[in-house]
């Protein structure tokens, strides 16, 4: 950019352009003939936003649940509590590691592991910035949506290697729910496929800017959007095992699901994967229909807040920003509605959701064959 | 659930009928699995241990296994003089302890025959009904976290720490009274309590109602307990089934009005009965409405009673307690309406010790989950948590 664009625009924005060199500097980075700097590069995201969707996503659930239940929440460690979960990681460092002596030992290790790599794996694709991507795949958005039936894979090798019944009732129960609810969540998912015309998670997001911020924004461009839209956010929940499709790990009736047995950091990685697949899915439906890290305001005449807020930096703070709400969005109801019973789950994947994505799925084509 | 054997090929059909009785269609036999549920399970209330026979998730049979509280609570009566086992009765339901004091007062009165000031009645009445409000939200709270929802069970555990406050202003302790002594009260209500408890009711009332919205009227909810274990009103007075699990049937069945004691005759309210509306009659819906309308009767008689209620001119609350008792040669059966059904004390007496000979305790608790069995058979797991939450059970009362 030239010294008169600079000169224009804000300090964010600056900041950005200068992050943007960094990291351009970074790829470079080659050891022994590997680029290594690129695989540094694509891993600052994915770390950053894992230690950030633990730390304070575990910290905000509390927060947000005590806010709701007219509780204060941690209040002890720092101020305002704000380094409980440090605290509680600390403490699950230090833990025992039992592996029960009944349990399949390879299983039960290996089961957490899975499970952490499928919910990250996910992390390639997400583009955080205009600068920021993983791994820009042409299809990424399909990569993304098979990835993380891997964590069932995961799920299954911790229930059935924990060798205890209620672990197993609860990765069967998982396993059966996640498998229904990636049908509506990939028919959804195509909608917003459909409208961009690539799966290029990167390509998806840039369609979608403009100077007109959130107009731009998928949701907003048909008046059939909001039917995919919801029905993702709906199977997300359910492919997260979030309230109320949390029933794989039910605490009032199975109680633990399929981490029963877990202790430590075994356990913690079960719980980091769990809020990393919830940012994942976050993401991923702000990308599809919110923009991802486009910024959602608008030029206003002479009151340029679009080209202000745009940016590689800004892009990283809107998707996050937008993950986050998402986020907060799944706690609300979580700390709200109580749990569906098995049935009752199934039922509302295959005979309500399942149909409205086939139909969502038919119009969106529709819309986009015969509406310019 | 019989037409289990059947052999051939196909595949397995379970199908939810209409009267909630889940049959299951298949060809191939599958292996049973034996699951214990608790006495370390988190929604079994406690100690309760339920040997599930599981056929996936479908239950066959579900046993419960009881004793893991046992503290030989009639033993230890036999032991003590009759004063002295008004704090054990405390341990038996300890979310109603007032009204465990009370049942148990009233079977000691009732065998010395004696008279009762008048306001001691009224606080009594107060207390007790203090404590049914806050022993159904604790029902009811928990019955929303075996279901999944986490926040009632906050809401009710704040309103009930108001009521736990009132009763600790009262009498010293928050859960384990000692209040109410054979023949009286052991303190006089403090000066300002009546007008605090009057402000509690204007407080609740509204309270009521956000819960109702928040957990009664919630689709979620209702889709999970709706039909669910229901319990014909022949078959729960055949087990002998009482309180708020009796009126959950049908039955209009409230010993304050069909047993009268204490000053409940001059008291105006309702017992509430399912009507087959709102839920169907006798299943965990029906329970649970049944405990939230009662709340609402009970701030009514609250607010009767402080009006009610004779000076405290010249009282003491201790006028009538006998110096020493030593009742007649005799033995007496007397009940109360707990929150979770009939308490009664059936104490015999040999005319000469200070202690009672034989202190029973019927349990509404015991008797109400006698009927486990036949309420979990054929139903899901996640129902027969649903069951196991609607009971309300406090094993505290179930083991003695």
């Amino acid at each position: 950019m030239s010294s008169t664009a600079l000169s224009q625009f804000s300090i964010p924005f600056l900041m950005g352009n200068n992050l943007n060199a960094w990291s351009e500097a970074l790829a470079g980075f080659n050891l022994f003939g590997l680029p290594l700097g690129l695989v540094i590069l694509a891993a600052i995201p994915l770390v950053f936003i894992a230690l950030y969707s633990l730390t304070y996503g575990v910290y905000g659930e509390r927060k947000i649940s005590a806010f709701m239940q007219d509780r204060l929440g941690p209040m002890e460690v720092g101020k305002w509590g704000i380094l409980q979960t440090l605290a509680d990681i600390l403490k699950l460092l230090q833990k025992e590691d039992i592996v029960p002596t009944s349990a399949d030992k390879f299983l039960f290790v290996i089961g957490p592991g899975i499970l952490f790599v499928g919910s990250f794996l996910a992390y390639a694709v997400l583009p955080f910035s205009p600068a920021f991507i993983g791994a820009s795949l042409n299809v990424g958005l399909f990569y993304a949506i098979g990835i993380v039936a891997l964590e069932v894979v995961g799920i299954l090798a911790a229930g059935w290697g924990s060798n205890n019944k209620w672990s197993l009732y609860g990765a069967v129960r998982s396993v059966a729910q996640i498998v229904s609810y990636e049908i509506p969540a990939a028919i959804a998912l195509l909608c917003g496929a459909m409208m961009a015309g690539t799966l290029d998670m990167q390509k998806i997001t840039m369609l979608q800017s403009g100077s007109l911020g959130f107009a731009h924004f998928f949701l907003f461009q048909t008046p059939i959007a909001w039917l995919p839209f919801l029905i993702y956010f709906i199977a997300s929940l359910a492919e997260v095992n979030r309230a109320p499709f949390d029933i794989p790990e039910a605490e009032s009736e199975l109680v633990a699901g399929y981490f029963t047995e877990y202790s430590g950091m075994k356990f913690a990685v079960i719980f980091l994967a769990e809020y990393g697949s919830m940012f994942m899915v976050s993401a991923i439906i702000s990308i599809v229909f919110l923009g991802g890290w486009n910024s959602p305001l608008p030029n206003i005449g002479p009151l340029a807040l679009n080209d202000l807020t745009n940016g590689p930096l800004w892009g990283a703070f809107w998707i996050i920003t937008k993950g986050f709400f998402f986020i907060f969005v799944q706690m609300w109801l979580r700390w709200t509605l109580p749990r569906l019973r098995v049935d009752q789950l199934m039922y509302l994947c295959w005979k309500v959701l399942t149909p409205f994505a086939f139909v969502s799925f038919v119009l969106t084509a529709i819309w986009e064959v015969y509406v310019p | 659930m019989q037409e289990l054997d059947t052999t051939g090929l196909g595949s397995v059909r379970v199908t939810r009928k209409s009267d909630n009785v889940v049959v299951i269609e298949k060809d191939l036999a599958t292996e049973q699995m034996v699951l214990a549920m608790g006495p370390q399970h988190p929604s079994t209330h406690g100690v309760l241990k339920l040997e599930c026979l599981t056929d996936g998730e479908v239950i066959t049979e579900a046993v419960p296994y009881l004793g893991y509280l046992h503290r030989c609570f009639e033993k230890c009566c036999e032991n003590v003089d009759y004063p002295a086992v008004v704090p054990y009765t405390d341990r038996l339901d300890y979310l109603a302890g007032m009204n465990s004091e009370f049942s148990y007062a009233l079977a000691v009165e009732k065998l010395l025959d004696i008279e009762i000031p008048r306001r001691v009645e009224f606080i009594r009445v107060i207390v007790a009904e203090l404590n049914r409000i806050a022993s159904h939200l604790v029902a009811i709270g928990t019955y929303g976290i075996d279901l999944g929802a986490f926040t009632p069970f906050l809401f009710c555990f704040r309103d009930r720490e108001i009521i736990l406050g009132l009763l600790e202003w009262a009498s010293g302790a928050r859960m384990l009274y000692n209040y109410i002594w054979v023949g009286g009260l052991a303190y006089d209500v403090p000066s300002d309590f009546l007008t605090r408890v009057r402000e509690f009711v204007t407080y609740f009332r509204p309270k009521t109602l956000e819960l109702c919205n928040l957990l009664t009227k919630n689709e979620i909810f209702v889709k999970r307990t709706l039909g669910i274990g229901i319990m014909p009103a022949d078959v729960a007075i055949n087990y002998g089934w009482s309180g708020p699990m009796l009126r959950g049937s049908g039955v209009k069945w409230d010993l304050r009005r069909n047993d009268p004691y204490s000053v409940y005759p001059e008291l105006d309210f309702n017992v509430p009965v399912p009507d087959g509306k709102l839920s169907v009659v006798g299943d965990c819906l029906s329970r649970h409405l049944v405990r939230a309308f009662e709340m609402d009767e009970s701030l009514k008689i609250i607010e009767q009673c402080i009006d009610k209620m004779p000076s405290a001119e010249g009282f003491n609350p201790r006028s009538a307690i006998p110096k020493r008792i030593r009742p007649k040669a005799g033995e007496v059966y007397s009940r109360a309406e707990n929150p979770r059904g009939e308490l009664g004390f059936y104490i015999q007496s040999d005319g000469k010790s200070t202690k009672p000979i034989r202190c029973k305790a019927r349990s509404s608790c015991f008797v109400n989950l006698s009927a486990m069995k036949d309420l979990s058979k054929g139903q899901l797991i996640p129902d027969l948590v649903a069951i196991i939450g609607s009971i309300d059970i406090v094993l505290g009362e179930v083991d003695r």
